[in-house]
């Protein structure tokens, strides 16, 4: 065969050694490296100042049509209260140390159920993602699951587990876990498959294979699962502590909310619902909204200072 | 006849088996420390043929032997959540160095490639150029004999190309590596290469081949786009 020879001479180079390379090149490369990296857009502070303020400018405006229509419409204090009469309630709830304890109630029940979830939720998800025979069986089950609303767990669990923290958590799990799993199931399944060709070729083991590369790959994904489970978790939270209320059962926000409910307290409802709401935006804007975002940009996923 | 560092003998790939034959029949011979540039058109096989040799894909028979090597892609492929320092540190770690000597060791690979100012910076920050200078420096922590390469300059502007080959074949001097480079450009495989293979089309097989040194560029690079051509008009029909 023609192309077996091997007829060439190897051994002796004949073109010139490559220190004579001439130092204009040298610049000439570093000039392009600089022309074509993308330079890093400093977001200003005002733009991010305006940033920030618009919210609290929505908030405001909010405050203010509500007054306003307490005000010229003058509905039944007991249907709306204005605002300044939610406030009120808020600071009474204060000062009684009522706010406090709720709010510390429900949160850490809120935490303890979102970290168990994540402790059991995330082998799942990595079993699941390995074997496409389990995956085949059980991943509609854990996508339908995450469709269901998990209020309809508090029936069966409270049967179950009677009005005990173990029914609250039950349900929080069942709405937390098939979000967590399936973020995870995501994130690996769209890990490119140019990355494990790379670790294949970089002599990567199996193991090293999963940990220090699908994982990272598949981390925003996950990511982005924890954050609708921690949303799922407090949601079935708040549907579990209305509903299942007494018992052994320490008071939390949904307990206040039932409360005021049966009081005919409309300023307490309103203002247990802000105290949820808060507590939802609080751990928003503090923990997952910053993890995802510092995620993506070191990745060059989120582009500069805009959204 | 010196030994050869890969040799492959009767290779045949298909896919699947009603597919049509990629590749048939395929015989090369390549030694230690030799620069090949293998040329053909789109489609021809010439990635099937590189990733058969790292052990990516199975042939459907024929046998390949060769080293364990190190592959540089088309893109660059480095992973975007590591800087171009740890991207270099990870294919160390992978090769199996201590955590002591990676350091220092992907220090003096991007130094190697001129990027020692741009190791914390994150793939997306770099420009194509500069991120395949980081792939090519990863290649090379891999320390393998062999170096496969899958057009890795095709998507650059032509400055940078250029300037990346002259890279190229410096490293190649200072590490006396083997390399099996593919391209379909023919200026690049004249440039590069000491010795150049052409691939026919439909099926892939190796049909001639040329001693690219001691010779003058410009009529060589005309000689094989003429077979080149001629190849591709073949398939006119
Ligand atoms: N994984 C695969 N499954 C099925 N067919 C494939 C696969 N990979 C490649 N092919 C087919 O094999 C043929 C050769 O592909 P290959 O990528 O090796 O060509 P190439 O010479 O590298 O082309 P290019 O210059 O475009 O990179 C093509 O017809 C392609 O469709
Ligand atoms: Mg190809």
């Amino acid at each position: 065969m023609q192309h077996e020879s091997t007829l060439t001479k190897a051994e002796s180079p004949s073109r010139p050694p490559a220190q004579l390379r001439p130092e204009d090149d040298r610049a000439l490369e570093k000039g392009l490296d600089n022309l074509q990296q993308e330079t890093r857009v400093q977001s200003s502070w005002k733009s991010s100042i305006t940033k920030a303020l618009l919210p609290v400018a929505a908030l405001v405006a909010v405050i203010y049509v509500w007054q306003m229509y307490v005000w010229i419409v003058r509905p039944r204090p007991d249907q709306l209260p204005g605002p300044l009469d939610v406030f009120g309630t808020l600071g009474t709830l204060w000062q009684s140390g009522e706010a406090v304890e709720t709010v510390l109630t429900s949160l850490q029940r809120g935490v303890v159920g979102f970290i168990i979830a994540v402790v059991i939720a995330t082998p799942l998800g990595l079993v699941l993602a390995q074997s496409r025979i389990l995956r085949g069986a059980f991943g509609p089950l854990i996508s339908g699951l995450q469709v269901l609303p998990s209020v309809a767990w508090v029936p069966a669990a409270v049967i179950w587990f009677g009005l005990s923290d173990a029914t609250i958590y039950f349900v929080v799990l069942m709405g937390a876990i098939p979000s967590i799993t399936n973020g995870l199931i995501a994130g690996v399944d769209h890990v490119p498959d140019q990355h494990r060709r790379v670790g294949h070729v970089l002599g990567a083991s199996r193991w090293e294979l999963a940990t220090r590369i699908v994982l990272p790959a598949a981390l925003p994904s996950y990511v982005s699962g924890l954050k609708q489970g921690w949303a799922f978790s407090w949601r079935s939270l708040m549907a579990a502590e209305i509903i299942a209320t007494g018992g052994t059962l320490g008071f939390g926000l949904g307990a206040l909310l039932d409360q005021g409910r049966q009081f005919s307290s409309m300023s307490t409802v309103i203002a247990a619902i802000l105290l949820i709401l808060f507590i939802g935006i609080v751990v928003e804007l503090l923990i997952f909204g910053p993890l995802e975002r510092r995620l993506l940009r070191r990745r060059g996923l989120l582009t500069g200072g805009s959204r | 006849m010196s030994t050869a560092q890969i040799e492959i003998t009767g290779l045949s790939k298909r896919f699947s088996a009603d597919a049509p034959l990629v590749l048939e029949d395929v015989n090369l011979r390549v030694r230690p420390g030799e620069f090949v540039a293998l040329l053909g058109a789109s489609g021809c096989g010439k990635s099937t043929l590189l990733n058969l040799i790292a052990g990516l894909e199975e042939p459907s028979s024929g046998t390949i032997a060769s080293p364990k090597a190190a592959f540089m892609f088309q893109d660059a492929s480095l992973f975007p959540w590591l800087s171009a320092q740890a991207n270099v540190e990870l294919a160390l770690q992978l090769r199996g160095a201590s955590k002591t000597d990676r350091r220092s060791e992907a220090a003096r690979l991007l130094e190697l490639v001129h990027l020692s100012d741009a190791a914390h910076k994150r793939p997306h920050e770099l420009s194509g150029g500069m991120r395949q200078r980081v792939a090519l420096a990863r290649s090379l922590a891999q320390n393998r004999d062999v170096l496969l390469m899958d057009e890795p300059f095709a998507a650059l502007d032509a400055i940078t190309r250029d300037l990346l080959h002259d890279e190229l074949q410096r490293v190649w001097r200072e590490t006396g590596r083997t390399i099996v480079f593919i391209t379909h450009n023919v200026r690049e495989a004249v440039r590069l290469g000491q010795r150049v293979l052409l691939m026919s089309s439909r099926p892939g097989r190796v049909v001639a081949e040329w001693a690219a040194e001691k010779q003058d560029p410009v009529a060589l690079t005309a000689e094989i786009t003429t077979e080149l051509r001629k190849e591709i008009r073949r398939h006119a029909a």
